[in-house]
């Protein structure tokens, strides 16, 4: 049976979604999705602890042994990955139907929901398997669910912000494709393991670098790393709330494995660096999109955009991470990338929270909350706190891995830059919780959100104090990925 | 002409990216995408033949085939693309009913009103 779970980890949320039409009521197929994101999230439980227990595990589909067939292998880095997206996935859902109740007509929930699914398969997917190819399929799968979903939002904006992301994902992931095409005409395979091997022995470095090039402008694309960017603040501002929710906590965290994968599993850091400054690249446009985001998400009235441009920033810090280029730092990158997702998610779920009962996002929306809706404020708070970096919250583990690094590398600006960053965030985030606890002038009666939605908020808020006291499972996954990525040895 | 399919290559991709950018109208950027991933099939198509070799179907008269593994990869990303380009058709629909126009920059002046 533990054989089998690879496949259908990805194989079981794209069936649910189909499956979800068989009902005819949109609370029947919320249910199911739960149900479908529950199994989905224990059979990534089952596989993680396979993992840490007993080591890599590789699938065959359709039996066809590798390279020849498509191969999926998870290792301790995806399995944490896996573990991460799926966990997210559940706990959204359940804050789901409450959610889209005042945001989506009835009639439209069905497809909210299939495309939900279709979205989580393509995440999965890009985690699980062992075939660049395959990668750049679900890499397709998980974006037109996404412009999908986008285009569900309320406001007419919601259009114009998906075809606007249609465009530049669909670029980048010609890039990536034009990338792999490249890389196979060298090589002649696609397998990630085997293409680890025979990168080694190419000679046309020219059309190498090439290859690379395509390969990581696409995916820094997808991930929304500073110059790449224009298309995230619309996308996560105007799609339903709950979608940004889950877009927020998990999509770009997954472009940043891809690429963590495929620059350190399988063309080696050091074979990159060598024909491309991949890792100063990252380490400036890191330190800017720290700087750049976090002022500008300062200077934003809608609470939604504020916090994506936040993230854009965050994934500045990721890069700074991959940018310093010692174990630590891809040790940091990749807590971070864990912590971040409890993070953002339980902002963006709290910021639904007050979408479901002012019906707006715009910061004035928020004066008096904080006696109105004291939970959900109470969650928001303690969010903001694990995205400053207080100690005790997951986003302390996280920037403090990153500080240790930069001094381990002797990196002083880099200390600096999260310091300054962090300063930023706490005066952005202030703002919020400010005008939360003042009072308003119509002194309105406590109106707290549906308790489906305060669990699914709660239980991220708990997530990020949990991972900023209890570091074992984060830091030892963490810690483990990036040595085995850092050794060479792919898997 | 060693590589002429190389160039056709390079010239319909810089065309199809041109266009995307340059033009206002978002069906006229979608055809500049579709140029674009169109590039991109002739390019894996063109890795796969190999010189002197019959299309891979197995006969007692041919020894030497071209690499069937490229065609299969670009079909596979033709109905990628004809599924972006039928949700991006769609969103266009939309904005149309939305904006009441298709030209990017009256929309962007609709989207601040």
């Amino acid at each position: 049976m533990i054989s089998h779970l690879p496949i259908l980890q990805v194989v079981l949320p794209l069936l649910a979604a189909p499956a979800c039409l068989i009902f005819v009521r949109a609370r029947s197929i919320w249910l199911f999705t739960c149900l479908a994101c529950l199994l989905t999230f224990g059979i990534s439980v089952a596989l993680f602890l396979h993992v840490s227990d007993v080591g890599p595990l590789s699938y065959e589909v359709g039996g066809w042994p590798a390279p020849w067939g498509i191969e999926y292998t998870i290792d301790s880095l995806s399995s944490y990955v896996l573990l991460l997206v799926s966990a997210i996935a559940a706990v959204v859902i359940l804050a789901a139907n409450s959610s889209l109740g005042p945001e989506l007509p009835e009639r439209q929930q069905p497809a909210f929901y299939v495309l939900f699914l279709l979205c989580l398969t393509g995440l999965l997917g890009i985690v699980a398997t062992g075939d660049v190819f395959n990668v750049f399929v679900f890499l397709e799968v998980s974006s037109l669910a996404t412009y999908a979903l986008i285009a569900l939002g309320r406001q007419r904006q919601a259009l114009w912000a998906a075809y606007q992301y249609l465009i530049v994902g669909t670029i980048g992931a010609s890039f990536f494709l034009v990338g792999i095409g490249f890389l196979y005409a060298l090589t002649g395979t696609l397998n990630m393991s085997d293409l680890s091997e025979r990168l080694v022995e190419v000679e046309q470095q020219q059309l190498l670098a090439v290859a690379f090039g395509f390969v990581v402008v696409g995916i820094a694309l997808k991930m929304a790393l500073l110059p790449l960017h224009g298309w995230l603040p619309n996308a996560y501002a105007f799609a339903p709330s709950i979608a940004t929710t889950f877009l927020a906590a998990s999509a770009t965290k997954v472009s940043l494995y891809l690429f963590i994968r495929l620059y350190y599993g399988v063309f080696g850091a050091e074979t990159v660096d060598a024909l491309l400054p991949v890792s100063i690249v990252f380490l400036l446009l890191g330190i800017i999109a720290v700087l750049a985001a976090s002022l500008v998400a300062f200077r934003q009235s809608d609470v939604k955009r504020m916090l994506a441009f936040s993230s854009i920033a965050q994934i500045g810090y990721m890069a700074v991470g991959i940018g310093v280029g010692s174990t630590l730092g891809l040790q940091a990158s990749l807590l971070h990338l864990f912590n971040h997702a409890f993070i953002k998610g339980a902002l963006f779920l709290a910021v639904a929270s007050v979408v479901y009962r002012t019906g707006s996002s715009q910061i004035d929306a928020f004066r008096g909350l904080g006696y109105r809706m004291p939970w959900t404020m109470a969650g928001l708070v303690l969010a903001s706190l694990s995205l400053i970096g207080v100690p005790l919250t997951a986003g302390f583990v996280s920037k403090w891995f990153l500080v240790l690094a930069a001094i381990e590398s002797g990196l002083w600006v880099v200390v600096l830059i999260v310091l300054v960053g962090s300063f930023i965030s706490l005066f952005y985030l202030w703002k919020i919780v400010e005008l939360a606890y003042s009072k308003s002038d119509s002194e309105a009666s406590r109106n707290e959100a549906p308790p489906l939605m305060l669990i699914a908020l709660w239980v991220l808020v708990i997530a990020n104090i949990y991972f900023g006291i209890d570091t074992r499972l984060t830091v030892g996954a963490s810690a483990s990925a990036a040595a085995t990525l850092i050794e060479g040895a792919p898997w | 002409m060693d590589f002429f399919n190389y160039w056709v290559v390079i010239a319909l991709m810089m065309t199809g990216l041109y266009i995307v950018m340059a033009q206002q109208n978002l069906v006229k950027k979608l055809l500049g995408l579709n140029i674009f991933q169109t590039a991109i099939f002739i390019l894996y198509i063109s890795v796969a033949k190999v010189l002197g070799g019959t299309a891979p179907i197995y006969t007692e008269s041919a020894t030497l085939y071209s690499n069937p593994l490229p065609h299969v990869l670009i079909l596979t990303a033709i109905v990628v693309g004809i599924a972006t380009m039928a949700l991006a058709l769609a969103l266009v629909v939309r904005i149309h009913g939305a904006y009441g126009s298709i030209e990017d920059d009256e929309i962007r002046d609709r989207s601040k009103q």
